[in-house]
């Protein structure tokens, strides 16, 4: 070695302190690449929410016609088509009844689920903002919801106001949402001790403010991801209520009373209870997928904090 | 050195993987020995690779990093080979390890003794009565008081400097060949970082264990090691003895980080304040008040924190609050700010009366007050890029839009020196110092007139803290804002305030301009400050634990009394019978000048006479010494 080359050297390393308390690199952009597993679960839903838009055109038969030859039928064929699925105990084609009833199952989930959000949130962030009596007041209401079972609010509120899709929407929302607002209250609490938002109240900024700038888009991603979890536990209560006859009524089909009414079918060796809840499992289990997946490439942190 | 080596480290490299699967090289082959009963220092700021190199000697690397070549050898064995059961035999008994943060380390709900002991029974090493009495030996070893009954405590019931010397306790009581020490006083106050590094100096030597100590602070390992590797990058720039590396360094970088070392505190330091920004009114004033939290019960608050504050910032003025942690600094700023109402007391802005709750301020008075907080981490909203947190104080306070805004945010931007296009970057994509800048934008933008900085340079390297420093300087000559600039570093305090407020167990003990505050006379707690900051001199520790400040002030706890003065405790001239019974009278010195003691200027003058007879006469018989040994 030179005598030259250190002292370059450390006249780069001079220079490298002195342009690095100036300017470093910007780190690159951290996006969200999903695994194989999530792309496929991300297909799979899509493709479900496709067949929610455009399932009545694309059936091959309407899910109320009773075509087929007889009930509990596997594949056939007859003058009126083709029964791919087979078909269910009143000889309805199970594949039409199964994309009809994804617009019930899937469309009132979303709905309740939304609606649960937006109830949840507003609460929970507001609680968590203004503390004190508010905090106490709201809180304890939701924890007397939370501690009945949730079949048994839904079967009261059934029972109660009889069952139409509005009631079941209206139903699992408020209960779905008590679990959305500790989540959303427990974030919010921790978000409201930070200094940034010591920050926004010291330059005298309004709740309002606050909460839309300072604790919504922190408290964003972690809810984004429990939305997904929420969804899943949704479609499970809608089809529950459905099994035991208080959800979708018939002759409107949905896939937890679908996997009901064609149960008795399983002793004579039909598919036509397998199918619906097949539908089941892949939108719930993609859904899953796609949220671990999220929360893994997110460093887990959103994994402890959902639970 | 002719001892044996203990450690030999061979062209060490470790390298970490990102998420992409590049390999990024941590470690880029370092190189360096330890022999039996050497103190080696690892310094450097962060990211420099020391933390991780110290590791190493434990067999161990953080997630996400691997050993990618050379070797670590501890009397002859390879700690980058070692079996997953081999290191297990390692750590705690051949290498142990102190962090950084002792009441992290300590479980809350297990008694201090059983922690202690608790490696060198699991190893086998020793049977727990063995054990038991080397824990009461070295706790003799580390001065650490009541040694025979202080094992039964739990690990809240002692303060932050005994834990961290319990600590040592704990990684010694195994009788490893080698302690890593992780910055091991870096959060600690001054006054309790000497009688830690004491007590660590005392028992290295006792023990004649070699160690690895991890610091960043020169003027820390000036007085600990005995060799020094100083790394940047990830490389050695230079390593030598401690000797030669602080009195002869030879490397720019190294040249660098000595410069970035904070001067002694001492008058003359600082920068006088032109005179064109000021005017007769303070900017604000606070008088008489009394501060604290848990709610405010007959006008007295349930846990006073502040008491009888009396304090002054005048325009274009820069206030240094100074005290050790728990003195009230911080509180004062909240208060000042509006963010705690002061239980008795008034604070006047433009000698306008302010409320105490912020939320019954005006707006303008708002803006006129701007606080800056300690962490820039956590006081930016990682969400926000970095236009949208310092146009918000532009667009609340003074209504400004679109265009207009975004052209004052390039030009608060350019005050902070830092480049336009940072207006669209997330806090994230900053460095620790750009951070803290953006947190001082952030403040500025609001146009004040006072700008309370809370800690601002304490989380920052060295290097770092020191452009900051300097760019608050010029911000002052600027815009002729006033700063109240709380720290716990008199040397950061004493080179950029124009006054300076001691505080001590929530009040305040002397006031006055930096020049006075740290010319003598002295207030006691003010001298102990002073001779507590570590100067870059081998040799200081020693010289500074002879003076009589240090033997009465350090190993006490800081007790926060309602009447009395609360300095009495570790005071060298307290005077029995009246100090911890009546408040102690503010006496008027010139130039504003205030020492609150009962002793009188007099005294207080003739003690600095003695102190500096006394030093006198040590420099002579040194030099007398000097001469006998060269003769």
């Amino acid at each position: 070695m030179t005598e030259q080359s250190p002292t370059t050297k450390e006249e780069a390393i001079l220079a490298e302190i002195d342009s690095f308390a100036e300017l470093p690199d910007a780190p690159p952009k951290r996006r969200i690449r999903l695994s194989w597993v999530g792309k496929l679960s991300v297909a799979i839903v899509v493709f479900w929410l496709i067949i929610c838009v455009i399932g009545p055109s694309i059936a091959p038969f309407h899910e109320m016609d009773m075509d087929g030859d007889d009930g509990f039928l596997g594949y056939h064929a007859n003058e009126y088509g083709t029964f791919i699925l087979g078909t269910d105990y009143l000889g309805r084609d199970t594949l039409s009844r199964i994309i009809y009833g994804a617009r019930n199952t899937i469309g009132i989930s979303l709905a309740s689920t939304v609606l649960a959000y937006l109830m949840g949130i507003t609460l929970g962030i507001l609680a968590a903002v203004k503390g004190g009596w508010i905090d106490m007041g709201i809180s304890r209401v939701n924890d007397a919801i939370l501690a009945l079972p949730t079949i048994m609010l839904g079967l009261i509120a059934i029972a109660w106001l009889g069952s139409s899709i509005p009631v079941l929407i209206g139903t699992a929302s408020i209960i779905y949402a008590s679990s959305v607002f500790r989540i959303a209250r427990a974030l919010g609490q921790d978000i409201m001790v930070q200094d940034f938002v010591e920050a926004a109240k010291a330059r005298g900024e309004g709740v309002w403010w606050v909460i839309r700038a300072e604790v919504l888009p922190n408290a964003a991603m972690p809810l984004a991801t429990d939305f997904g979890l929420r969804l899943v536990f949704v479609v499970l209560f809608i089809s529950s209520l459905s099994f035991l006859g208080l959800g979708v009524q018939p002759p409107a089909s949905d896939w937890g009373s679908m996997v009901r009414e064609n149960l008795q079918g399983l002793t004579y060796g039909s598919y036509a209870s397998i199918w619906p809840a097949f539908a089941i499992a892949t939108f719930t289990i993609a859904i899953n997928l796609i949220v671990d997946d999220v929360s893994a490439k997110s460093g887990g942190s959103l994994a402890t904090k959902m639970v | 050195m002719d001892r044996e080596k203990l450690v030999e480290v061979r062209d060490l490299r470790i390298s970490a993987t990102n998420d992409d699967g590049d390999i990024i090289p941590i470690v880029k082959g370092v190189s360096f020995n330890i022999h039996k009963g050497e103190v080696v220092a690892l310094i450097g700021e962060s990211g420099s690779g020391k933390t991780t190199i110290s590791l190493a000697s434990l067999a161990y690397t953080k997630p996400g990093l691997h050993f990618a070549g050379g070797e670590l050898l501890i009397g002859g064995e390879d700690m980058l080979q070692a079996e997953p059961l081999r290191t297990r035999d390692i750590r705690g008994s051949k290498v142990a390890y102190l962090a950084q943060s002792a009441a992290a380390t300590f479980n809350p709900a297990i008694t201090i003794g059983e922690q202690v002991t608790e490696s060198a029974v699991l190893h086998g090493i020793l049977t727990q009565e063995q054990a038991n009495k080397r824990a009461v030996e070295l706790y003799r070893a580390l001065e650490l008081p009541d040694p025979d009954r202080i094992g039964i405590r739990y690990p809240h019931q002692v303060s932050g400097g005994q834990l961290q010397r319990l600590m040592a306790a704990m990684a010694l009581c195994g009788k490893p060949d080698l302690m890593v020490l992780d910055e091991p006083t870096t959060a600690l106050d001054v006054t309790t970082q000497i009688e830690v590094l004491k007590a660590f100096k005392k028992v290295i030597h006792e023990e004649d264990s070699a160690a690895i100590y991890v610091t960043h602070d020169l003027a820390v390992v000036a007085q600990i090691a005995d060799y020094i590797v100083v790394l940047y990058g990830g490389e050695v720039m230079e390593q030598g003895t401690s000797d030669q590396i602080i009195n002869n360094p030879t490397h720019a970088y190294t040249q660098r980080l000595m410069a970035a070392v904070r001067p002694k505190p001492q008058a003359g330091l600082g920068t006088a304040v032109g005179a064109e920004h000021e005017r007769e009114i303070p900017a604000i004033k606070v008088r008489d008040m009394t501060a604290g939290y848990g709610g405010i019960v007959n006008g007295e608050p349930k846990v006073p924190i502040l008491r009888d504050i009396n304090v002054e910032v005048k325009n274009g003025h820069v206030v240094g609050v100074i005290g050790e942690s728990g003195c009230g600094k911080s509180t004062l700023a909240r208060v000042m700010a509006g963010l705690l109402p002061q239980a008795r007391g008034s604070i006047k802005l433009d000698d306008e009366e302010l409320e105490g709750d912020l939320r019954d301020r005006r707006l303008e008075q708002l803006q006129k007050i701007q606080f800056v907080f300690q962490m820039a981490d956590t006081a930016l909203n990682p969400k926000q890029v970095i236009g949208d947190i310092i146009g918000r104080p532009l667009e609340f306070y003074h209504g400004l839009k679109g265009k207009k805004k975004h052209a004052k945010v390039v030009e608060i931007l350019e005050m902070v020196e830092l480049p336009a296009e940072f207006a669209s970057r997330y806090p994230m994509e900053l460095s620790g110092g750009q951070k803290q800048r953006i947190n001082m934008a952030r403040s500025l933008a609001a146009n004040p007139e006072v700008m309370l900085c809370d800690e601002v340079t304490s989380a920052l390297d060295s290097i770092v803290g020191a452009n900051v420093i300097k760019l608050l300087t010029a911000l002052r000559d600027k815009t002729g804002v006033s700063f109240v600039f709380i720290s716990h570093d008199l040397s950061t305090v004493a080179s950029f305030a124009d006054e300076i407020v001691v505080l001590y167990a929530g009040r305040v003990v002397e006031q006055g301009p930096t020049d006075e505050v740290l010319t003598p006379p002295y207030h006691p707690y003010t001298r102990l400050l002073i001779s507590s900051v570590p100067e870059l001199r081998i040799g200081w520790l020693e010289d500074t634990m002879k003076k009589r400040e240090m033997a009465v002030g350090i190993a006490k706890n800081v007790e926060i009394t309602s009447i009395g003065c609360p300095f009495f405790s570790r005071c060298p001239m307290g005077i029995e019978g009246t100090c911890e019974k009546q408040n102690p009278p503010v006496r008027e010195l010139k130039m504003g000048h205030q020492i609150a003691c009962h002793r009188t200027i007099e005294e207080l003058e003739e003690v600095e006479i003695e102190v500096q007879r006394a030093l006198h006469e040590d420099e002579h018989a040194a030099d007398q010494g000097e001469e006998g040994t060269l003769h």
